[in-house]
C-alpha cells in the first residue's frame, strides 16, 4: 500500500476556488451552486418521484436485494448516475440507506467535466475510481488525482469545500460514491487517499477501509470495513461480519456470483443482516464486489 | 399551497449560505438562517417555522439549547440534522421530515 505524495499548495487557501471557477472551460458543471436543481414540489401526500418500485426487494427476513436496474437513474448529459440509495432527485422512502451506509452512487463522468466547488459537512464520504482519472481539490489545499487501484476518503466533518472533475478530455471517468454517516458530529475535517496493490484481492477480500488508523486501507469515523475481491470462476470465501451489530452490503462491481445462496449479477446491491458468516461464490471468472460491513443503526 | 418554512442553522458560514440557497430553489420552501444561538432563537420567535434544519459545527450544549428553547415554543417542530454539506440529501430530508411525523426532536 503506497500513500501518495499530495501537490499542497498553500498559497491558494480560499482563493483556490475562485481559481477553480476561473478554469469554467474544464469545469463547467456545478450541480449545488452554479446549476439549478430541478424544482421539486413538496407536498404533504409525496410518495416519491423517480421511485422505480422494486417489488423482489426483499427475499428474505434478513436480505435485502437491489437489482442493477431499480436503482434510481440520473442523467444530466455529462453525469450519468445510478442511485443506490435516494439521492438529490431521487427519493424512494423505501430505499434510503442499509445502516449508516447513506449513498452509493455509481457515476461516470464525460471527458473534462466534473462537479465545481460544492461543500460537504459531517459525513465520511469514500470515492473508488473505477475507470479513468478524477482530479480532486480541497479547501484544505490538497490537490490530487485518484485512478482506478486508489482510494480516497474525506471526513467533511465541520465542513469543506471540493471539487472533483475528469482529468481527461477524451475518456470517461467512473466511480464509485459512497456516503457512511459519521459515529461523531463536527469532526476535524480530513483528507487521504491511497493506492492498493490489486494483486491483493484476486481471491481474497483485500481491506480498503476500517475505523482504524493503524490497520489495513483508510480510515473514517465510523465502525464500518470496507472490503474489495475480485475471484476466479467458482471460487468461494466466506466473509465474517467485524461486528455482531453490523450488517453487510455488498455490490457487485462485475460478474455473477451467489451470495448466501442468491445470485447476484454485476451492479446488484446484497445486504444481510443479523448473521455473522456470509458465504460468497463466483460464478464467472474475474468477479469482482465490494463489501461493506457498516452498523445498522446510528451511534 | 402554503409554503414549508425552513431554519437552516450553522456555524460554517459559506455552508450554511449554500444550504439557505439549496433551500430556496426548492418549490414551496422558503429558508431562513442563522449563524448563532442567538439569531435563531430570535429568527424561530418571529416566524412561523415548519422545519429546523441543523447543518454543520453546532456545539452539543447549543443544539441542546436551541432544541428546549424551540420545542418550548412549538411542541410539534420538526428539527432534523442535516448531513452532507449540499444538495445530496437536502430534498430527501426535507421530504422525510415532512412526511414522517415521528421525526421531531
Amino acid at each position: 500500500m503506497e500513500r501518495k505524495d499530495f501537490i499542497k499548495k498553500g498559497l491558494f487557501g480560499t482563493s483556490m476556488f475562485v481559481a477553480s471557477a476561473a478554469i469554467g472551460n474544464v469545469i463547467k458543471n456545478e450541480i449545488d451552486e452554479l446549476q439549478n436543481l430541478d424544482a421539486v414540489p413538496i407536498t404533504e401526500n409525496i410518495l416519491g418521484f423517480n421511485h422505480l418500485p422494486n417489488n423482489n426487494s426483499k427475499i428474505m427476513e434478513n436480505i435485502i436485494l437491489h437489482k442493477a436496474d431499480t436503482r434510481g437513474n440520473a442523467d444530466h448529459g455529462w453525469l450519468k448516475s445510478k442511485h443506490t440509495f435516494s439521492f438529490a432527485n431521487y427519493y424512494n422512502p423505501d430505499r434510503m440507506h442499509f445502516g449508516v451506509l447513506r449513498v452509493l452512487n455509481d457515476d461516470s463522468v464525460e471527458g473534462g467535466m466534473g462537479f465545481g466547488t460544492h461543500p460537504h459537512d459531517n459525513m465520511e464520504i469514500i470515492s473508488i475510481p473505477l475507470e479513468g482519472d478524477l482530479q480532486h481539490k480541497d479547501s484544505m489545499n490538497n490537490v490530487a488525482v485518484i485512478k482506478s487501484g486508489d482510494i480516497q476518503v474525506m471526513s467533511a466533518g465541520t465542513g469543506i469545500y471540493h471539487s472533483e472533475y475528469n482529468k481527461n478530455q477524451d475518456k470517461l471517468v467512473k466511480f464509485l460514491q459512497i456516503w457512511v454517516f459519521p459515529n461523531k458530529k463536527n469532526v476535524t475535517p480530513r483528507y487521504d487517499q491511497i493506492t492498493l496493490n490489486l494483486a491483493d484481492r484476486h481471491n481474497n477480500l483485500q481491506q480498503i477501509l476500517s475505523p482504524n488508523q493503524d490497520d489495513a486501507g483508510v480510515w473514517i469515523h465510523q465502525d464500518a470495513w470496507f472490503s474489495l475481491g475480485k475471484f476466479d470462476k467458482d471460487f468461494s470465501i466466506k466473509y465474517q461480519t467485524k461486528r455482531k451489530e453490523n450488517g453487510v452490503y455488498i455490490f457487485v462491481l462485475k460478474g455473477d456470483l451467489t451470495i448466501n445462496n442468491t445470485t447476484v449479477n454485476t451492479r446488484d446491491g446484497i445486504g444481510i443482516t443479523n448473521t455473522e458468516n456470509i458465504d460468497i461464490k463466483a460464478i464467472t471468472q474475474d468477479a469482482e464486489i465490494l463489501v461493506m460491513d457498516v452498523p445498522m443503526t446510528m451511534a | 399551497m402554503n409554503k414549508i418554512n425552513i431554519l437552516v442553522i450553522g456555524r460554517h458560514q459559506q455552508i450554511t449560505k449554500t444550504l439557505l440557497n439549496l433551500v430556496n430553489k426548492i418549490e414551496n420552501c422558503v429558508g431562513l438562517s442563522a449563524l448563532t444561538d442567538d439569531d435563531a432563537i430570535k429568527i424561530f420567535n418571529e416566524n412561523k417555522i415548519d422545519l429546523v434544519l441543523l447543518s454543520s459545527g453546532i456545539p452539543e450544549e447549543s443544539e441542546q439549547l436551541i432544541r428546549k428553547n424551540f420545542t418550548d415554543e412549538n411542541p410539534n417542530i420538526k428539527i432534523i440534522q442535516h448531513y452532507g454539506g449540499g444538495s445530496g440529501l437536502l430534498n430527501n430530508e426535507i421530504l422525510e421530515a415532512m412526511n414522517n411525523p415521528t421525526i421531531t426532536v
